[in-house]
């Protein structure tokens, strides 16, 4: 018997009310802010670092380190923000938690404030999703209506206004120091650091940013106790986590599950992959960490096992690619990506995509010439580590990646485009809606 | 009335919300939008009027998010995931399809003002691949011709639901929900099959999460 899912956040979702605070109120919600209230700030940050939950935003930071890093009794307004600006390629599991359990992010959001004695929140969440803005908007409102969110919350002395904020449009945004400045409401660009937000963050005080799942695993991890939080995953990559899978699988969805499942595990759960197809490569978490194969399917999906396979768990929403699939196309369109998204203040990252793009569409077409399979690496090891903030290191990681693996099919495309290589048709899963 | 006269309170309003005014900038512009389906001068010097900065500052922000237009949207905005998972598993032929159902190209509008078309990027549904947009609310699993349907449909004035949220308004509406977040609509059905996989798997096999 492998692995088994353990739905935590996603244990209710199957309730038509559980995005109301009725509805959560139910299933046990809030109970862990009560609890919270009595323990203190110090002692909730001390429950969430022996928790051991780290970041689910894709680095993987330890949390209530993170928290540990603001500093206390400074005069200073101190600042919540959290991370919804979910738009990595292949991510999409914030987004579900928004629109099916809003209030497990807000009572987060809420303890986790009242931990690090802020009295500000902001929920930042992409514009491009109104459907989880206003319901998470919702939540905060009803919160407020009923004195969890306000003066004196619960008779505990502690005041707390939480702003849901939209964006407008960039995935740049979801860099913590560029988030601070669009929330400032300026051109979302990343900062120099240090400082560090936890020391200089928004309005230069001291702040800490943390992904919607992040804070949607702070309630539980207070009312359920860190010895049931280790319960789940490894050592040094504890609990579970909320993955999406997608791709050329029969189910594609959200699974959640203990970190350490395996990849066949998960594809198991999601039936597999479509009917007569296999794995050709797949993507542990996000299009900013490298491309495995099959023969990795049996390592477990932690942080740890993930970096040791050269790749990352990131945002740990596997997407997962058949045989129908071009490797280079692939590539292709996720450095169009980077190219459109890059915000343009680090000439290597601006001028790099913008060059690695236009020498990979001639591989896309066939034209591509040996000798530039060289200058491609040459542009990723000039992008790589010479720009402000990740997304650089981001654009210069699937081409090498690709190249680990799948080189015969940039040498292919020396000669033939990749659509003739590879039927696009084929590729489509609606194949049968399309020959109709 | 001017945008300028006509939306003072409610710039006020959201400056309001923030401890700096200028972080109002971002739902303010999304505001001027969904009074004047896109971002004009007026619109720009109504937020920096709110704001006390100037004009090329609101236009420097403006410029850098794509979600804000400068050419008028019309009734719908339409996106469709072109991304390297959506655009492989189906995406690029829904977006052949709708530019041949609509006129429209790469952002820009149709003759006729119905339909604004973009090659959004990732929509954060990469589990209902290939993804369309319609007035940014989700139209998921879509097929070229279950997304020329959809466009037909609002064409006629039909209703028509998003996969996961309310029935679709228009692109200005939606600009407001960005701007003012409490619509009235959170009670749309926003979870289906899809979301909820893992669970019915693991409730069929007695499997938990621990105590509750």
């Amino acid at each position: 018997m492998g692995t088994p899912l353990t739905p935590v956040i996603t244990e209710f979702w199957d309730r038509p009310d559980l995005y109301t605070l009725e509805g959560y109120r139910a299933v046990g919600g809030y109970r862990a802010l009560e609890k919270a209230l009595t323990m203190g700030p110090d002692d909730i940050i001390t429950q969430v670092k022996d928790s051991g939950l780290r970041g689910r935003g894709g680095a993987g930071f330890p949390t209530g380190m993170k928290w540990g890093f603001v500093p206390q009794g400074d005069g200073k307004p101190h600042y919540l923000v959290v991370n919804a600006d979910e738009s990595e390629p292949g991510a999409c599991k914030d987004i579900p938690i928004m629109m099916a359990n809003p209030h497990a992010l807000v009572e987060g959001v809420i303890i986790s404030a009242f931990a690090i004695r802020a009295n500000h929140a902001f929920i930042y969440i992409r514009g491009e999703v109104p459907n989880a803005i206003r319901k998470v908007a919702f939540a905060v409102q009803q919160a407020k209506d009923a004195g969890l969110i306000g003066k004196n919350i619960q008779g505990s002395g502690f005041d707390l206004d939480v702003v849901v904020h939209s964006g407008a449009g960039a995935y740049i945004c979801g860099e913590e120091t560029a988030l601070l400045d669009s929330l400032e409401g300026f051109r979302g660009q990343p900062r120099l650091k240090p400082p560090f937000p936890a020391v200089a963050g928004l309005y230069a005080s001291p702040t800490v940013i943390n992904n919607v799942e992040t804070i949607a695993n702070i309630p539980y991890i207070l009312d359920r106790g860190v010895e049931w939080f280790r319960g789940f995953g490894t050592e040094k990559s504890p609990g579970f986590k909320v993955f999406a899978v997608s791709g050329h699988v029969q189910r594609p969805g959200i699974y959640e599950a203990p970190l350490g499942i395996t990849m066949r595990e998960l594809l198991d759960y999601a039936g597999g992959m479509r009917d007569g197809s296999d794995v050709k490569f797949w993507i542990p978490g996000g299009s900013s960490v490298p491309m495995l194969t099959p023969e990795h399917l049996d390592l477990p999906l932690t942080y740890e096992s993930m970096a040791e396979a050269g790749t990352m768990l990131g945002t740990g929403t596997p997407m997962v690619f058949d045989q129908t699939t071009s490797v280079v196309k692939a590539v292709t369109r996720w450095l169009e990506f980077y190219k459109h998204e890059s915000c343009g203040k680090c000439t290597p990252c601006r001028e790099g995509t913008y060059w690695i793009t236009g020498v990979l569409e001639k591989f896309e077409h066939g034209h591509g010439e040996e000798a530039e399979m060289e200058t491609l690496t040459s542009l990723c090891s000039q992008i790589a580590g010479r720009s402000f903030c990740a997304l650089g290191d981001a654009a210069a990681t699937p081409y090498p990646a690709a190249m680990k693996y799948f080189k015969d099919e940039f040498v292919a495309a020396t000669h033939t485009a990749v659509d003739e290589q590879f039927d696009p048709v084929a590729s489509y899963i609606f194949a049968g809606a399309v020959a109709r | 009335m001017s945008i300028s006269e006509g939306t003072r309170e409610q710039r006020r309003e959201i400056a309001g919300r923030y401890p700096s005014a200028r972080s109002a900038l971002l739902p303010m512009l999304h505001l001027a939008q969904s009074v004047e389906d896109e971002i004009t001068t007026d619109g720009i010097n109504a937020c920096a009027e709110v704001l006390n900065i100037t004009p090329a500052e609101v236009t420097a922000v403006a410029t850098f998010y794509t979600m804000y237009k400068r050419e008028k949207v019309g009734k719908h905005h339409i996106g469709v995931c072109t991304n390297t998972l959506c655009g492989l598993l189906g995406g690029d032929a829904v977006w052949d399809a709708l530019t041949d159902a609509t006129g429209a190209g790469h952002n820009s509008a149709s003759a006729d003002g119905e339909f604004f078309l973009e090659r959004i990027e990732c929509q954060a549904a990469c589990t209902h691949a290939p993804v369309m947009t319609v007035d940014w609310e989700f139209m998921d699993d879509v097929t070229p011709s279950s997304a020329v349907e959809v466009v037909d449909r609002l064409r006629r004035g039909e209703q028509v639901h998003s996969t996961r949220g309310p029935a679709i308004r228009d692109f200005q509406a939606t600009e407001q929900t960005l701007a003012f977040p409490e619509d009235g609509l959170a009670d749309a059905p926003s979870v289906d099959d899809k979301m909820l996989a893992g669970l019915r798997i693991a409730q069929e096999r007695g499997m938990t999460g621990g105590n509750v």
